[in-house]
């Protein structure tokens, strides 16, 4: 008997709590653009907020409220724009190229010293809180991986230089390891820029050549000799205005601290080939077999 | 709860005995002194001499170029070598004037004694302060004149002298206290006039007795007993701070987020007290300070009165050097200084002390787990969880750590000396409170657009 009334009044309350939810989702129903759902089906859906948006639907919320551009998502790139502006019934204008992250530091463990030993939380910016972070060049990469851990797409990996590198093939371009470098050491590049002095250090000569054996020490000898004129000296360091640069490597050449790279003729960090086929790391090259087939 | 206490803290070796007899001593010549263009206080100021001038002891050499800094001024008569950047004992690249000095000490015509003090009104004492780069000696360096001007609604009733000096190894304030009374005394006469309170506590921890009765001896022949006390309080770390001092000498306890006027005090530290009155008696800006050089790594420590800049191994050098191989150079006491990069780091207003640890003692740990012993949230004097904020840190949730009041910590280190998993509390929580402070900052400017 007991049991039979528990069912009952269970049953009972069940039944008014479906009804009132039922109606009330009727009655303060919100209404709710088409658009959004379209927009966030097109969306990648990982979330990663790199758009400056809270998730995908946040981007896509502020897409059609108009206050994001349709080409906002920095992971879908120019395929994802495009279907957004067919859904907002918008034109794009796609001249944009896709960016990649770029370590500018080739201090690694081998030429860069460090002065104390750090013991603290690993990561990049709680180590600058101490001391200014160990690395002698108070420019240089610290190698915690601030920027690893940003990245949401596994583009990142901490080598064992103790320098990050970059996997373009997943690198989005989203720029969140921008964000997180607390010495603006990663920088987005598009792939035809690729000549590049890889150094941050305003320091003068003498004090890059204490720390570190491949600084920029600041002689200008790349901006003499470019014909461009595409590199102007800022503060003891060569910086190269991509857009003037034709890549004709003069520069690599002529700098004696070696720190100017051409990144499309860096050799990639796995040679593919005999030796490498139990490599999960290793995706073959263009026209060689997958390493797991 | 005793009086002269507080909930929490520790009683570290207090290691004082070293220097803690020793009278203090003149510095010798430096052979430069480093005047840093930034305040650490993330305020900069701009040069106003060149390099190769001919600049006077005393003489004002950089002004603010924000509201809250104050001027600095040259240490020494000489020549200015350079304008550049310098790496700092916090082992960032700052602006910085390097002066050499010719060893004349020629002084400024500036630097003459105020001679109407006792008419002066309380905006006309902080300015002077002001233009004197007095800042707080305890060792943050946050401008004296910021902590004197009030909101127009604060109703404070006491000026707090604070001569706890409860870090281990320091006796800068200390020997200030018995060497000095009558000035520390005198300063704090004028700090109380700038305030407009007619009550002063100088609060000395009762491990200085020769300190409380060199105070009382000199309030007795400044007549001045009755409108300043001098109250020996328990010797307990961190004693020291603000907060804390307040509650042990007033009873008062001051709310989390808060400042000290907001329960009616305003506090100084003994050493800014003496600041105020070499300012006002002898003409002199805040270009010396009293700093202890002391440690296992140095051969014979001593309390000296230095120039503002003289880089650290100058002053171990005049200590004899260092003795073995030392692993550490610390400005600032054990507790909450900060580890220098190098000896050739530049002092400042605020370095109350070089501590050189020698290599077995300046060994590090690596952290282990947290056994969630709850020694950390037992004595946290500020009553946080510091365990639970190096988790939030460590996540990077920073919003979560806000939430635990990170804010609140005043570094003072007890967390990480009592862990007996040796987890880098402080240095967790200090990173939080960074971050939590750039997203206010960021929050902050995108709501100006
Ligand atoms: S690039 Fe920046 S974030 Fe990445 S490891 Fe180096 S210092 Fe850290
Ligand atoms: S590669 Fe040639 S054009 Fe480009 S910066 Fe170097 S010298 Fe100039
Ligand atoms: S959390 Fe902060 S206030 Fe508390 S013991 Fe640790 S350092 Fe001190
Ligand atoms: S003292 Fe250390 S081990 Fe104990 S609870 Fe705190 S963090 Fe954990």
């Amino acid at each position: 008997m007991n049991g039979l009334s528990a069912l009952l009044s269970l049953g009972a309350l069940g039944l008014i709590f479906g009804l009132s939810l039922g109606v009330a989702a009727k009655k303060f129903a919100v209404e709710r653009d088409p658009r959004v759902d379209e927009i966030l089906a097109v969306l990648p859906g990982a979330n990663c907020g790199a758009c400056g948006y809270p998730g995908c639907s946040g981007l896509a919320d502020a897409v059609v409220a108009g206050s994001a551009p349709v080409d906002a998502c920095p992971v879908g790139k120019a395929p994802v724009a495009a279907r957004v502006a067919e859904i907002m019934g918008v034109k794009l204008d796609s001249s944009a190229e896709p960016k990649y992250a770029r370590v500018m530091c080739l201090g690694d463990r081998a030429r860069a010293v460090e002065l104390f030993e750090y013991r603290g939380i690993r990561d990049c910016r709680a180590a600058q809180l101490v001391g200014g972070g160990a690395k002698g060049c108070t420019y240089g990469c610290l190698g915690l991986g601030s920027c690893v851990n940003a990245c949401q797409f596994g583009a990142m990996s901490m080598g064992d230089d103790g320098l990050p590198k970059v996997d373009d093939d997943l690198c989005t371009g989203c720029g969140k390891c921008v964000a997180a470098c607390p010495r603006g050491i990663v920088q987005l590049r598009a792939k035809k820029d690729s000549v590049n002095v890889m150094c941050q250090s305003h320091a003068r000569g003498p004090e890059v050549k204490k720390v570190c054996s491949i600084g920029c020490i600041g002689c200008g000898i790349c901006a003499k000799n470019c014909p461009e004129k595409a590199i102007t000296m800022v503060d003891s360091l060569a910086v190269i205005d991509n857009s003037k640069c034709t890549r004709c490597g003069i520069c690599i050449a002529k700098c004696p601290a070696k720190c100017i790279i051409d990144y499309a003729k860096i050799e990639p960090a796995l040679p593919v080939g005999a030796g490498c086929e139990n490599l999960a790391s290793c995706r073959g090259g263009e026209g060689g077999s997958q390493a797991a087939s | 709860m005793p009086r002269g206490s507080f909930r929490g803290g520790i009683h570290p070796p207090e290691n004082k005995s070293s220097t803690s007899g020793l009278p203090i001593v003149a510095a010798q010549r430096p052979s430069k002194v480093v005047v840093l263009l930034n305040m650490g206080t993330g305020s900069a100021l701009s040069s106003l001499v060149a390099k190769g001038d001919l600049v006077h002891k005393g003489q004002k050499i950089a002004d603010p170029i924000g509201r809250f800094g104050v001027p600095s001024h040259s240490p020494v008569s000489g020549k200015v070598a350079a304008i550049g950047a310098v790496r700092t004992g916090l082992g960032t690249m700052d602006q910085a004037i390097t002066i050499e000095p010719d060893g004349q000490d020629t002084l400024d015509e500036s630097c003459v004694p105020v001679e109407n003090a006792d008419s002066l009104s309380p905006a006309e004492i902080v300015s002077i302060i002001r233009e004197a780069g007095i800042v707080g000696m305890g060792g943050a360096q946050f401008p004296t004149h910021v902590k004197l001007t009030l909101p127009p609604n604060a109703k404070v009733d006491a000026l707090l002298i604070n001569g706890a000096e409860c870090e281990p190894y320091l006796t800068a304030d200390h020997r200030l206290m018995v060497e000095r009374p009558e000035d520390v005394v005198r300063g704090t006469r004028i700090l109380m006039k700038a305030i407009g309170v007619d009550r002063a506590v100088i609060g000395v921890e009762d491990n200085k007795p020769d300190a409380v009765e060199a105070l009382q001896r000199a309030i007795a022949s400044a007549a001045a007993a009755g409108t300043i006390d001098v109250v020996a309080v328990r010797t307990h770390y961190p004693q020291g701070s603000e907060k804390h001092l307040i509650k042990s000498v007033l009873g008062r306890e001051v709310a989390p987020g808060c400042l000290p006027f907001s329960v009616g005090v305003v506090v100084n530290n003994v050493g800014t007290a003496v600041a105020v009155a070499d300012r006002f008696d002898r003409g002199l800006p805040l270009i010396e300070r009293v700093v202890t050089v002391t440690g296992s790594g140095v051969a014979n420590p001593a309390n000296i009165m230095m120039k503002v800049g003289t880089s650290a191994i100058e002053l171990i050098e005049q200590c004899g050097g260092f003795v073995g191989d030392p692993g550490k150079i610390i400005f600032g006491g054990p507790m909450m200084g900060a580890a220098v990069p190098s000896a050739e780091a530049p002092t400042t207003r605020g370095t109350s002390g070089i501590l050189v640890l020698d290599r077995a003692e300046s060994r590090s740990f690596e952290p282990m787990p947290c056994i969630r012993c709850g020694r950390c949230v037992e004595l946290c004097p500020m009553r946080l969880e510091p365990a639970l904020l190096h988790q939030w840190s460590e996540a990077r949730l920073w919003s979560e750590a806000e939430a635990y009041h990170a804010l609140d910590c005043i570094e003072c280190g007890v967390c990480s000396y009592e862990c007996p998993s040796r987890r880098n509390l402080v240095q967790a929580i200090k990173y939080a409170k960074a971050e939590i402070g750039a997203r206010r900052r960021a929050a902050r400017e995108r709501g100006d657009k």
